[in-house]
């Protein structure tokens, strides 16, 4: 009784200092408690196929970030990753036999391998030569794929996939919290040392390789890591599909990862993340206007991307947070003091796009 | 079989080299990857087709309108949606992205998603030391041999050339030796986009329009300018013939080559990515900080 007491007090602490304390973590604390006790509301399967969709892509969104944004290896690519675990695990799944929570870690793994056999060859490039190449890689691998049809299907795929729970629920579960312990995950990871060598080789290589860091090293895991969470959304599409195709290598996914992480607000996770659960139901709503559809989707992407160059949520967190001037912990606007070390708030503006932290 | 893959190549080479110095003059002046710029290309093929398909209007005429009408066009989105935000670089790529699929799109709402043929402007053909070679196609190297001429000209016979390479070289110094580099980066973008219209208005009768037309040479351009090294005006060149006859030779030679042709063209560029990582003619880029 008494531990149990203890323990609801420290939940209670950890809330009210750790998550109430910033607009932004309420918003995202009570965003994932509405997803979870969604089925208690509604059991309508469209709407629980497309928020199951959009976990799956916010962790592959989210994936693009950790190594584009983070470390500023821009790829082009990203679809290599989700291709590769979508046809390993649907190949296993179809030829072996091995059940979906085999199937997909070992998919994850096998983008892994994908992510540094392209990491190894381009690190040598930076920019957009990088860019550029890795934008070649799943294309690659889609010719070979339609060359040899009597092994990936083809055109049509593998099919016939074993799905991921038995029932929709159970899916929307798995889904569901996946998305948002990996989002942690990769938050966290952002937020370690490693992430701060990531912040830092984006920002200034030379200065960070004359500090004695192997960057090499670190831009490697960064690929090798993106590629892994890449490669389980990767896995977990094509088993609660039940086909993996070749639209899962296609340019316009790779473009599509682009365009969610950067309307969302890069170096953030939760931005790509929101990027993709704004844009991804919308694009079904859209549905009510198929003609027209992709034709608004654009314009409200360019629109706004005009207003809010640095994405959806930096815009927004920018208007309700500040950077403490000494610590540089973020504090709500109306703070008159630092949370942490109490220096006085609000004396310097900072200046937003230099830092995205 | 050898004078088709030679013609066939020259052509693809050269018609991806209109796309690809158009494409590395803005990357090198504005420091924008321009997603959009096959885009222009894929509408110019849609504006001659109903200029002289739908409206009957003269074929010259039409040419002439389609250009300048997609040129008009070029400069306006790079005023409205690309200059505003031109410091936020990978934002302008997100953008140029959106733009494109708004003109996917806008093709698709008017024309529909049908395969479009347009009549070829000569008929006929002429025998070249025992070849036989359409008129058209011709036409077409010539066209292509032309306006690569005449953007060499202007590129380093003029004050504007001179202008458009110095901004490229160094934006800031450009400036202030008193150049308006806003300026130039426009009629940058207003030249490259006329090349690639006229890339459009020559392929237009060689091959169907559709609105998806403009994927594949993007990719392929792509790969040209980071072969030929990016902003490198003599590498788009090379890059664009090299990757023209790639997957020429490709679909004539193997078998299911038409699926494989973008990948041999992408590993090619790999190998030379590899071997050289600034590409052909690059310059090997000091430490951008």
């Amino acid at each position: 009784m008494v531990a149990s007491l203890f323990s609801l007090r420290k939940i209670r602490l950890f809330l009210e200092k750790e998550i109430f304390i910033l607009p932004s973590r309420t918003m995202a604390f009570f965003f994932c408690l509405g997803l979870l006790i969604l089925p208690l509301f509604t059991k309508d399967p469209y709407l629980l196929r497309i928020i199951i969709l959009s976990s799956i892509f916010a962790i592959f969104a989210a994936s693009w970030d950790l190594l584009s944004g983070f470390t500023g290896q821009m790829n082009f690519g990203h679809a290599l990753f989700f291709g590769v675990a979508a046809y390993t695990s649907a190949i296993l799944n179809l030829r072996i036999g091995l059940p979906p929570w085999m199937t997909i870690p070992i998919g994850a793994l096998a983008a892994v391998i994908a992510g540094l056999a392209i990491g190894i060859p381009c690190l040598r490039l930076r920019g957009p030569y990088l860019a550029l190449a890795t934008l070649a890689f799943p294309i690659i691998l889609m010719g070979i794929v339609f060359t040899i049809p009597n092994i990936t299907g083809g055109e049509l795929g593998v099919s016939g996939l074993k799905p991921l729970a038995s029932s929709r629920i159970a899916s929307y579960y798995i889904c569901v919290i996946l998305m948002i312990g990996l989002g942690l995950v990769m938050w966290k990871i952002g937020d370690s040392k490693t992430g701060i060598i990531f912040h830092a080789i984006r920002e200034d290589e030379v200065a960070v390789r004359a500090s004695g860091i192997n960057t090499t090293r670190y831009k490697l895991l960064a690929f090798s890591l993106s590629g892994f969470f890449a490669g389980l959304s990767g896995g977990l599409y094509t088993h609660f599909i039940r086909i993996a195709g070749p639209s899962t290598l296609e340019v316009s996914l790779s473009f599509q990862a682009i365009i969610w992480a950067i309307f969302g607000g890069v170096v953030t996770i939760y931005g790509p993340i929101t990027g993709v659960f704004i844009l991804y139901p919308l694009m079904e709503f859209l549905r009510i206007l198929p003609e027209i559809r992709t034709l608004l989707f654009g314009l409200i992407v360019i629109i706004i991307l005009l207003f809010m160059p640095e994405g959806l949520t930096t815009w927004i967190r920018d208007r309700m947070e500040e950077e403490c001037p000494r610590c540089k912990v973020r504090n709500v606007v109306w703070r008159k003091t630092c949370r942490i070390c109490f220096a006085e708030m609000g004396k310097k503006k900072t200046e937003g796009g230099e830092n995205g932290a | 079989m050898i004078e088709n893959i030679l013609i066939n190549g020259l052509i693809h080479g050269g018609v991806y080299a209109l796309l690809a110095v158009g494409f590395s003059l803005i990357f090198g002046v504005a420091r924008i990857v321009n997603i959009a710029h096959t885009a222009f290309y894929m509408i110019a093929a849609y504006f001659i087709y109903t200029f002289s398909t739908r409206m009957g209007l003269h074929p010259l005429f039409a040419i002439l309108f389609s250009i300048a009408l997609v040129t008009a066009i070029g400069m306006v989105v790079y005023q409205l949606s690309i200059k505003p935000i031109q410091e936020h670089e990978i934002t302008v790529l997100i953008v140029t992205i959106a733009v494109a699929m708004v003109f996917q799109e806008i093709v698709l709402l008017i024309y529909g998603g049908h395969f479009r043929g347009n009549p070829s402007l000569l008929t006929g053909f002429i025998q070249i030391l025992g070849v036989r070679v359409s008129y058209q196609h011709l036409l077409t190297l010539i066209m292509v041999f032309f306006v690569l001429l005449l953007t060499w000209w202007i590129l380093f016979k003029t004050r504007l050339g001179i202008a458009i390479r110095a901004t490229a070289q160094d934006r800031e110094v450009a400036n202030l030796m008193g150049m308006n580099v806003n300026q130039v980066a426009m009629v940058t973008m207003g030249i490259a986009v006329m090349m690639a219209a006229i890339g459009g208005v020559l392929v237009a009768p060689l091959s169907v329009v559709e609105p998806y037309m403009w994927l594949h040479p993007l990719v392929m351009v792509l790969a040209i300018v980071v072969l030929g090294g990016l902003g490198s005006i003599k590498g788009s060149l090379a890059g664009a013939f090299i990757l023209g006859f790639t997957e020429t030779l490709v679909v004539f030679l193997i078998p299911l080559g038409a699926f494989l042709k973008g990948a041999f063209s992408l590993m090619i560029m790999i190998v030379v990515l590899l071997i050289r990582p600034e590409g052909l003619f690059g310059v090997a880029f000091e430490e951008e900080r």
